[in-house]
């Protein structure tokens, strides 16, 4: 007879039943699968490289495809080749020959030639899609790229450009990912409505990386296995990627020895483990930055004292030191440290008299009011209300506005913003791309073709635009690098950007494992070297 | 008829005249009426607790300023995440703001979200009810339609989806968590209506020549109001949990405004070294909405035992 | 087919008309920029404007959303700019994990819910019925991330009893073919016993949270139900004829209430589905709650609009279920 106590303890133990049963599956990772814990729900389209924009995206394809050029990765502000053994420039500036290694195969066990790297950058500017600007902004166009980017045989590639550039950019952006050689027959193969095989290249590899993709769940996992014709073979054979957004699960999972390694762990989870000898901190730069917009759309912030006294006012050192220690750290130009070029002036810390008294001779003693949009992530909501606190201080009150990151993005960009917390990352490692963006707007219109910070914050500076451009055009390298030192100069004192900290990655690996090597972009970390004993 | 026990040391006027069997006007029918309900819940202990506790809870959001100890907002980077202490009763948060004072106010915040979202739904919700009942015919199939409509969606899933059309905070939470609350109202004003309708009193009002409006106005609709209140709080506790909800998913208020729900959300983080920075504001909801359900069952036992 | 189920069927196809409609408004409203998600945040403007041409945003709401309707008709529920795939298909491999995360929950909430209501309108006033009407209360009063978050703190972190989130652990990952989708049950089907054991783990404490929450209600409804039909007359009556104790209780009392209890169960399975969505987002599970908020999250509308279209119409559909049920066991209902 069915009484209450059988019942109940029927159900318990029903419900029970699996964890007593199921020890073997809490021991470790088996030791030739790596588990990596990261925030993978920021890839948005699959992992074609014409199409793929975002961080995790970038960090993943950088391990399935190979790029002319590389960072080398001990210096990360010199070129090195990566299939392509050696290049020229021509005296004139305006044309670059790519010499191709030889035996260098495709996943697919296709050869990879100059033809295959000149069908994938021609791939990139015809599909237009969200990097396509990388390689646009060199006059290339879907007309005329058959004409301007051709083969010498199957070993030459030569790039022709309709306007002169400075070697540099040009080469920097063809390191990026978007410069990945796809394996041409391969990815035809699987072309479907003139779409260049875009569709298919979002859920499977084709190139000549250390991995090549085998399954996708968005927002899941993200499983690669070891590319069997990899010029090199990596020691572990199948890698896993877990979708973990939050910091503080990815330490638990990694302490449990659910996952080997940790990748966005937030300052509190690292100092609860810093010195732990059962783990392993590889620390990287990198040319991310914080900083906080300000719209000159706006009367106020028309006045270059108001700016001013928004830098002067806010308390970097604190929010460094508090918030985010050993993650972001204090950096106020617009080049990140580590770009060539970048200077490490810092001038602003916290000085509530002076922000105070260039507030009044704006014209402002008692103060003003403003809004500060904010993407809900961490540190950003953090950061937001430290920001908010100081300029309370000063007398200009903030009111927060949270929102996701893309909406943020989209008030931004329609140029509805006040004051606005954003993050940049360059596209490429020349200084070229922050310069551009930060500094040079020639048409502050509606209908202009500028969509940069500049243009959204309404900051019209003929001289730094001009500044910028030559720079862009200039072939003496040590000549631009003095344009852009005078270019932040002028920057830290005209412009509506408060840069306050610049972001630095730090994996954490369990005990036994090594040999994540990080980039300084995205794009440039590889798991080749990964062990594990 | 008086069946409660007029016991003998009670011998209060007020009490034999709230409680006598032949009251001498309707007033005092009525007001005889509510005393006998209100004896009845009083016997019910956890509908006592429940009722006390939301009292204070009001009490202790109403009197937040002189209660905290700091400045909800008052940040101090250098104390963060501290454990209680005779400084921080209840320990400090991820900005070093005192949790204690910060709970306080979010009181304010949970129950005025709460409180705005009745004041919002319970009108709609009537006036669709009712007026579908009484009239019948296409305007109740179109109103019903609508209302099916709403009901179709998940509450949390079409909140959620609200908010991320507006813009994640305080007033989109409210308006959205109102859009998907009235249903429930209006559907059970317009049961209330429908029996009512078919009564003589209300065949009498319509032969004095009261227009359809007054007839809903003033005679249908104090008449769903008994039912309204017993819903209302029962749907108090809905209403804390989906907010709470909306503020974990980073869709509610948002920070640095203590509302309950976005204090976990910002510190679930810290559950396992601080475990009490984010359980603290959790057990918050946990009474706030246990003392809701408590008071809604006792109240739903008085006035409206038919109502599940 | 009457006329009465006609006009209820009717009925249906308005409500989910009225969803469509809704939710594609929604979509249409929200303050994130479609265009931005496919070519980022850089794209110089007549990239812009030619995806906005390819999205058809360019036309008149009214157009688009009589285009979204006529490829809706079709089975064609857009692509996701997420993931890159038609939504269906997404939704198709998202969807298992929330039934199987949803059923087991309601497999759990049923075993423990029901007996605990009768049991306690068998005694009602006794500390067992005040026992379980706190512990349904609390049931209900409880947000499920909290207990989630504090679940994952004790038995997963401090005692190491359960395993972590997700649905499976890495060595079984990609082993089990995929015949339901429901990892469990596909485990099981295939014999790989070990596959099911670790998979059954990862389903436990999810399902078990989530099962408590529903456990409450069905708890509450059960004793209501129970307490009316126990003081029905002709239980009184089987009493006076001197039947036993838990006779009257199972067999009379009980199958009286089955009627009305099977739409409770219908209707709390539609809860169910809403509850999943707080619960995948703490358990990392994959499953169409977890699928529609990221898409929220990224303007991805035809993703948001297919994820809700579904789950409304599973709303839908077993609203409807309950009220035929109501109707067929239930005959005072008129």
């Amino acid at each position: 007879m069915l009484t209450r106590r059988s019942l109940l303890f029927s159900a318990a133990a029903i419900a029970a039943a699996p964890y007593f049963l199921s020890e073997s599956a809490q021991a470790a990772t088996p030791k030739n699968i790596l588990v990596m814990a990261a925030a993978i729900d920021d890839v948005v389209g699959g992992f074609d490289p014409a199409e793929a924009y975002e961080p995790a995206s970038y960090d993943v394809c950088g391990n399935l495809y190979r790029t002319l050029v590389t960072v080398d990765p001990a210096d990360p502000t010199r070129m090195i080749g990566d299939l392509a053994t050696s290049w020229d420039v021509s005296e004139d500036g305006l044309t670059l020959t790519f010499q191709l290694q030889d035996d260098l195969v495709f996943e697919s066990g296709n050869p990879l030639t100059a033809e295959d790297a000149a069908f994938s950058l021609q791939r990139v500017v015809k599909l237009n899609l969200a990097p396509g600007h990388i390689l646009t902004q060199f006059g290339w166009t879907a007309d005329n790229v058959d004409g301007l980017i051709r083969t010498d045989g199957s070993r030459t590639l030569v790039l022709t450009l309709p306007e002169i550039q400075a070697p540099g950019i040009v080469l920097s952006c063809l390191s990026d990912l978007c410069g990945s050689v796809v394996d041409k027959v391969e990815v035809l193969k699987h072309e479907t409505d003139g779409d260049l095989g875009n569709n298919w290249l979002k859920t499977h590899s084709a190139g000549s990386g250390a991995y090549r993709l085998v399954e996708w769940l968005a927002s899941d996992r993200i499983v690669l296995e070891t590319n069997p014709n990899a010029a090199v073979k990596p020691a572990i054979p199948r890698i896993v990627i877990r979708h973990v957004s939050d910091p503080a699960t990815q330490l638990l999972l990694l302490q449990k020895g659910d996952v080997d390694i940790a990748r966005d762990l937030g300052s509190d989870q690292l100092k609860s483990i810093a010195g732990n000898p059962d783990f392993t901190f590889i620390h990287q730069d990198t040319l991310t930055l914080m900083y906080v917009a300000m719209n000159m759309g706006l009367p106020e912030l028309q006045k270059p004292q108001v700016r001013q006294a928004i830098k002067w006012a806010i308390d970097y050192q604190a929010i460094a030191k508090n918030i985010t220690p050993d993650l972001w750290n204090v950096w106020q130009s617009f080049l990140p440290k580590g770009t060539p070029g970048a200077i490490d002036d810092n001038p602003f810390q916290k000085d509530v008299a002076k922000a105070k008294a260039l507030l009044t001779e704006a014209g402002y003693p008692d103060g003003l009011s403003l809004t500060l949009d904010y993407p809900v992530r961490w540190p950003f909501s953090e950061i937001a209300q430290a920001v908010q606190a100081d300029l309370a201080e000063i007398g200009i009150e903030v009111q927060l506005l949270a929102g996701e990151r893309k909406q943020v993005i989209t008030k931004m960009r329609a140029r509805q913003h006040q004051l606005a917390m954003g993050r940049w990352g360059p596209d490429y490692i020349d200084a070229n791309g922050n310069a551009v963006a930060f500094c040079a707007n020639s048409d502050d219109s509606d209908t202009s073709a500028v969509r940069n910070p500049s243009w959204t914050n309404h900051f019209v500076d003929p001289e730094l635009t001009e500044a910028v451009n030559a720079a862009a055009r200039e072939l003496s390298a040590e000549k631009r690098l003095e344009t852009y030192a005078m270019v932040q100069r002028a920057s830290l004192e005209r412009s509506p950007y408060a840069f306050l900290v610049q972001q630095a990655n730090v994996a954490v690996l369990r005990k036994g494992v090594s040999g994540l090597s990080l980039g300084v972009l995205d794009n440039y970390t590889r798991y080749s070297g990964i062990q594990k004993v | 008829m008086s069946t409660y026990p007029v016991t003998a040391d009670s011998p209060a006027p007020l009490r034999s005249w709230l409680l006598t069997d032949s009251p001498d006007s309707r007033r005092q029918a009525a007001w005889g009426g509510a005393y006998r309900r209100w004896l009845q819940f009083r016997r019910n202990r956890l509908a006592m607790t429940g009722f006390v506790t939301v009292v204070l809870l009001i009490l202790a959001a109403l009197a937040a300023p002189l209660l905290a100890t700091h400045a909800p907002g008052a940040q101090d980077l250098a104390r963060r995440l501290e454990p209680p202490s005779t400084a921080h009763w209840l320990g400090t948060d991820e900005l070093g703001r005192d949790l204690y004072s910060r709970l306080l106010y979010g009181g304010r915040v949970t129950l005025g979200m709460v409180v705005s979202v009745v004041l919002l739904v319970a009108p709609i919700g009537l006036a669709v009810g009712t007026v579908a009942g009484y009239a019948g015919g296409l305007a109740d199939r179109i109103l019903m339609r609508i209302t099916d409509v709403f009901l179709a969606f998940p509450r949390l899933v079409l909140a959620l989806a609200f908010v991320a059309a507006l813009r994640p905070g305080v007033t989109s939470a409210v308006i959205a968590i109102a859009l998907t609350a009235w249903p429930p109202f209006a559907l059970l004003a317009r049961a209330e209506t429908l029996a009512i309708r078919k009564t003589d009193y209300i065949a009498a009002a319509r032969l004095t020549g009261a227009s359809p409006a007054r007839i809903v106005l003033r005679h249908i609709a104090p008449l769903c109001l008994s039912s309204l209140i017993v819903r209302v709080a029962l749907d108090m506790s809905g209403i804390i949990m989906t907010a709470a909800g909306l503020g974990f998913l980073g869709m509610g208020a948002q920070s640095p405004m203590p509302e309950w729900g976005t204090m976990i959300a910002t510190t679930r983080g810290y559950i396992l070294d601080q475990w009490w920075v984010p359980t603290i504001p959790g057990i918050a909801i946990l009474v706030a909405s246990l003392a809701f359900n408590l008071l809604g069952d006792g109240l739903r036992d008085v006035l409206d035992p038919k109502q599940e | 087919m009457t006329s009465a189920s006609l006009s209820r069927l009717t009925g249906v196809a308005m409500t989910l008309f009225g969803l469509i409609l809704v939710t594609f408004l929604i979509g249409r409203a929200m303050p994130i920029d479609p265009v931005m998600a496919i070519v980022g945040d850089r794209a110089p403007p007549d990239v812009v404007a030619r995806i906005r041409l390819e999205l058809g945003l360019d036309r008149s709401l009214v157009e688009q959303f009589w285009i979204y309707l006529q490829h809706l008709l079709q089975g064609d529920l857009g692509k996701s700019v997420m993931t890159g795939q038609p939504v269906t298909r997404d939704i198709l491999q998202f969807f298992p994990a929330t039934l199987e995360l949803a059923t087991s929950a309601m497999l759990i909430a049923v075993v423990i819910g029901v007996p605990l209501g009768v049991l306690a309108a068998a005694r009602q006033g006794s500390l067992f019925d005040n026992i379980v009407r706190v512990i349904s209360l609390i049931g209900q009063s409880l947000p499920v991330f909290v207990l989630a978050l504090i679940c994952l703190l004790v038995f997963y972190v401090k005692l190491d009893f359960a395993p972590g989130t997700g649905q499976q652990d890495v060595i079984f990952q990609g082993m089990v073919p995929t015949i339901t989708g429901m990892v469990v049950v596909d485990a099981a089907l295939d014999g790989q016993w070990d596959a099911f054991w670790d998979a059954l783990a990862h389903l436990a404490m999810p399902a078990l949270l989530l099962a408590y929450f529903s456990l409450s209600v069905i708890a509450r409804m059960t004793r209501t139900f129970m307490l009316d039909a126990l003081s029905g007359e002709y239980i009184i009556t089987a009493r006076a004829k001197g039947l036993s104790g838990p006779r009257v209780l199972w067999r009379h009392a009980f199958g009286n209430i089955a009627g009305r209890l099977m739409t409770v169960l219908a209707l709390t399975y539609a809860g169910l589905l809403e509850g999943a969505v707080l619960t995948e987002t703490v358990f990392s599970w994959p499953g169409l709650g977890l699928y529609l908020t990221r898409s929220l999250l990224n303007a991805d509308m035809n993703a948001v609009l297919g994820a809700t279209l579904v789950i409304g119409a599973i709303y839908v559909g077993l609203n409807l279920l309950a009220d035929s049920l109501q109707r067929r066991l239930d005959p005072r209902v008129d």
